[in-house]
């Protein structure tokens, strides 16, 4: 099997991770499609590992694993505080920051 | 010379004095006038020592530095705190301390109803210290301290009755003209230091002396033209002449000490110290006696319309200071007649200046002669004091003025081509015309019918003022009637200067010494006749009858605040608001207006942060994508 179609896949898995985040209101979905372009990016640098016979993309890919699972626990949490506060999950209601 | 160290105490005194009244305040309100008066006495009493030091000396020994410190060391220049002794310094001080002491005593009288009469007392001292510094320094760089100190004297007594606006108006206008001749000296002292690296007396007078080689003649010309400027603000010689007049609104003290007898003199003491700087720039000198013959002319013509008696005085010393600059610019054969003028000047009008001081305390305060006159029976002592300084300025042999003034004729008539000629004439003429104008002032004082109110409230009642004020005036009479002759035996007082300004050959003038005497003897006698015809025979109307043009212009200073308002004060106005008008609407607008586009941009650039968390994950991907293409394509050429 050709290691490309791997790098087909994890584009394919990145470019529904963006759309989930650019498309979708639903801070939890929105969450989704990060973790789906983590999980892309992870994929991409176990193949590059395999292609090159290097293992130090395989080593990365557990640093972003841990990183993004602290990532989640620090995001829902803050998804949930504020769900709490205005009783609303929506990213687009969350616009105080602005100019 | 033993006492020279006593030099520094000669500026300390006064300034100690001006210090305590300054410092202490209304605490000595009460006797803070005769602290002044003390500080001044002393001062005389340490210039006499000295004086009488130098008297014991031979002549060449007289010439004396004693320096106090290093004031400026600052790589190529150099310059010492340091004092001239010598023989023409001294005449100064003895002038300054003892016309100015017996000032202060008089002030102590005539100043008792003023609620600030302390303030008074200190800013004299304050003068007499500035002063004292000017005539002592030497180097340019010191004397400009003392020249500004006087400056500021000036300005402090004569807008002294500030709740006036009128009186602090003429203060600013004397500060600001000063000003003008003060650049002068500045830009003297830069060409010097330039020229020479230096801006003490030894350095560049010495070098003058010797043709200042290295120095080219054009900048031995602007330096002697540049100390003539500075000589004409401070001596209120012809262009700068415009605010002696108006300095008459200080008190008739501050007039007799500061505007007639010492500060207006300075730019003469400048002009004969500088001697040499002028020899070596033959031009610049024509233009000194120039201005002097221009001065002593112009001064006496506004004199013969002025019905206010100190203004009258006020060009009378104006005139009288334009042939002390007319003999400085005649070179070494006037300078000791100059100074000689200048000491004689200083006793004479002083005490007519304290004398129209105690007709004004007399006369309630008015100033206007046409409302004076027969004043001579209430007012004796007044009268024969005033009448004395009148004969010495009229150069009556043989008081005062008549060995002063006639040896400044004398050597105006010597040279050759035309300049004897024509400043000879205008020496002769203006003799003719102060004789005219003093005696108008004298007779329309103390002569004729009285033309003051008697009746009524605010009738005057003339009366002798107290023994404080009239026996300064007695003194300074003493002076004027008998001063000229005691310098004058066997030609002391010049001899008594050569040390510092040279001797000098005799020269016979174009006319014969016994014709000019005896002409200025017969012009003097008929302007003096003149005005007895006019102003004691005949009625004085009391309002100034119309006239002609001259006499018309004359009233109003022949014109010279309109020619100054004109030449000057609008052109400056007019650039001033066009460079304001420039700044606003070129440079003030160019960098609003970048500021502003700054902002404009910033404002369109913030529309980004919109807060949407969807937009910024758009933008950064975007961004990626970008900077991919641009990565790709990069790679491809490379590749």
């Amino acid at each position: 099997m050709e290691l490309t179609n791997y790098l087909g896949l994890a584009a394919i898995l990145f470019a529904i991770g963006s759309a989930t985040v650019l498309l979708r209101r639903n801070s939890i979905v929105v969450f989704m499609g990060i973790e789906l372009m983590l999980n892309a990016t992870n994929l991409v640098l176990v193949t590059f590992a395999r292609m090159h016979g290097d293992i130090t993309g395989q080593l990365l890919a557990f640093f972003v694993m841990v990183v993004a699972a602290a990532e989640v626990v620090v995001g829902l949490a803050i998804i949930i505080t504020i769900f709490r506060a205005r009783r609303s999950a929506s990213v687009d209601d969350v616009n105080l920051l602005q100019s | 010379m033993q006492t020279l160290a006593l030099a520094p105490w000669l500026v300390a005194t006064p300034s100690l004095g001006a210090a305590i009244l300054l410092l202490a305040g209304r605490r000595t309100d009460r006797w803070g006038h005769w602290v002044g008066v003390l500080a001044s006495a002393a001062t005389f009493v340490v210039g006499l020592v000295m004086l009488l030091d130098m008297f014991g000396m031979a002549p060449e020994e007289r010439v004396a530095h004693h320096t106090v410190g290093t004031w400026v060391d600052a790589g190529a220049l150099h310059v010492d705190l340091g004092f001239q002794i010598d023989p023409l310094s001294m005449t100064f001080v003895m002038l300054v301390t003892f016309v100015g002491t017996l000032i202060h005593v008089y002030s102590v009288a005539y100043m008792s109803h003023d609620l600030d009469r302390r303030r008074f007392f200190a800013y004299l001292n304050l003068f007499v210290a500035a002063m004292l510094l000017l005539v002592l320094a030497d180097s340019y760089l010191v004397l400009f301290v003392g020249w500004e100190g006087v400056g500021l004297a000036s300005f402090l007594l004569i807008g002294f009755w500030d709740h006036e606006r009128v009186n602090a108006v003429a203060g600013k206008k004397a500060f600001v003209m000063n000003r003008v001749g003060d650049m002068g000296l500045l830009v003297a002292m830069m060409l010097m230091l330039a020229t020479f690296g230096a801006v003490d007396f030894e350095t560049v007078i010495g070098a003058s002396a010797q043709g200042a080689p290295g120095a080219s003649q054009a900048v031995m010309i602007a330096i002697g033209l540049m100390l003539l400027l500075a000589a004409c603000g401070k001596s209120a010689q012809f262009p700068l002449q415009a605010w002696l007049g108006d300095a008459m609104a200080g008190p008739t003290p501050v007039s007799a000490l500061i505007h007639a007898a010492t500060m207006v003199t300075a730019g003469v003491y400048l002009l004969v110290r500088s001697g040499p700087v002028l020899e070596a720039a033959p031009d610049a000198q024509l233009v000194v006696a120039i201005v002097g013959a221009v001065t002593l002319l112009f001064g006496a013509i506004v004199g013969c319309a002025k019905d206010d008696i100190k203004k009258t005085l006020a060009a009378s010393t104006m005139s009288q200071i334009g042939y002390m600059m007319l003999a400085a610019g005649l070179g070494p054969v006037g300078y000791a007649f100059a100074i000689f003028h200048l000491i004689t000047h200083g006793f004479f009008k002083a005490g007519l200046f304290l004398g129209a001081g105690s007709v004004m305390h007399a006369m309630g305060d008015t100033v206007d002669m046409r409302r004076f006159g027969g004043l001579a029976r209430l007012l004796p002592v007044t009268t024969i004091t005033m009448g004395l300084g009148w004969l010495a300025i009229l150069g009556v042999p043989p008081f005062s003025g008549f060995y002063s003034k006639d040896k400044i004729i004398e050597a105006a008539f010597m040279g050759e081509g035309w300049r004897p000629w024509v400043f000879g004439f205008a020496a002769l003429l203006g003799a003719g015309i102060t004789a005219y104008y003093m005696s108008r002032l004298f007779f329309m004082t103390f002569a004729g019918r009285r033309r003051w109110a008697s009746d009524g409230p605010d009738a005057p009642h003339p009366h002798e003022a107290p023994a404080l004020m009239v026996w300064p005036m007695i003194v300074l009479a003493v002076g004027s009637a008998g001063l000229g002759f005691a310098l004058n035996v066997g030609d002391g007082f010049v001899h008594w200067l050569e040390p510092v300004v040279g001797h000098t050959e005799h020269h016979e003038p174009v006319l014969p010494v016994w014709l000019l005497i005896a002409l200025t003897l017969v012009l003097v006698v008929l302007g003096a006749a003149l005005a007895f015809r006019q102003y004691a025979m005949s009625a004085v109307p009391t309002t100034p009858p119309h006239a002609h043009a001259l006499v018309r212009a004359a009233r109003v200073d022949l014109h010279q605040d309109d020619v100054n308002e004109a030449l000057v004060m609008r052109p400056g106005q007019y650039l001033t608001r066009a460079l304001v008008y420039s700044d606003r609407t070129a440079v003030d607008a160019g960098w609003l207006g970048l500021a502003g586009g700054i902002g404009r941009f910033g404002d369109r650039l913030r529309r980004l942060q919109s807060g949407y968390v969807r937009q910024y994950a758009a933008q950064t991907l975007g961004g990626l994508a970008v900077i991919a293409v641009v990565v790709w394509l990069l790679s491809g050429q490379v590749g």
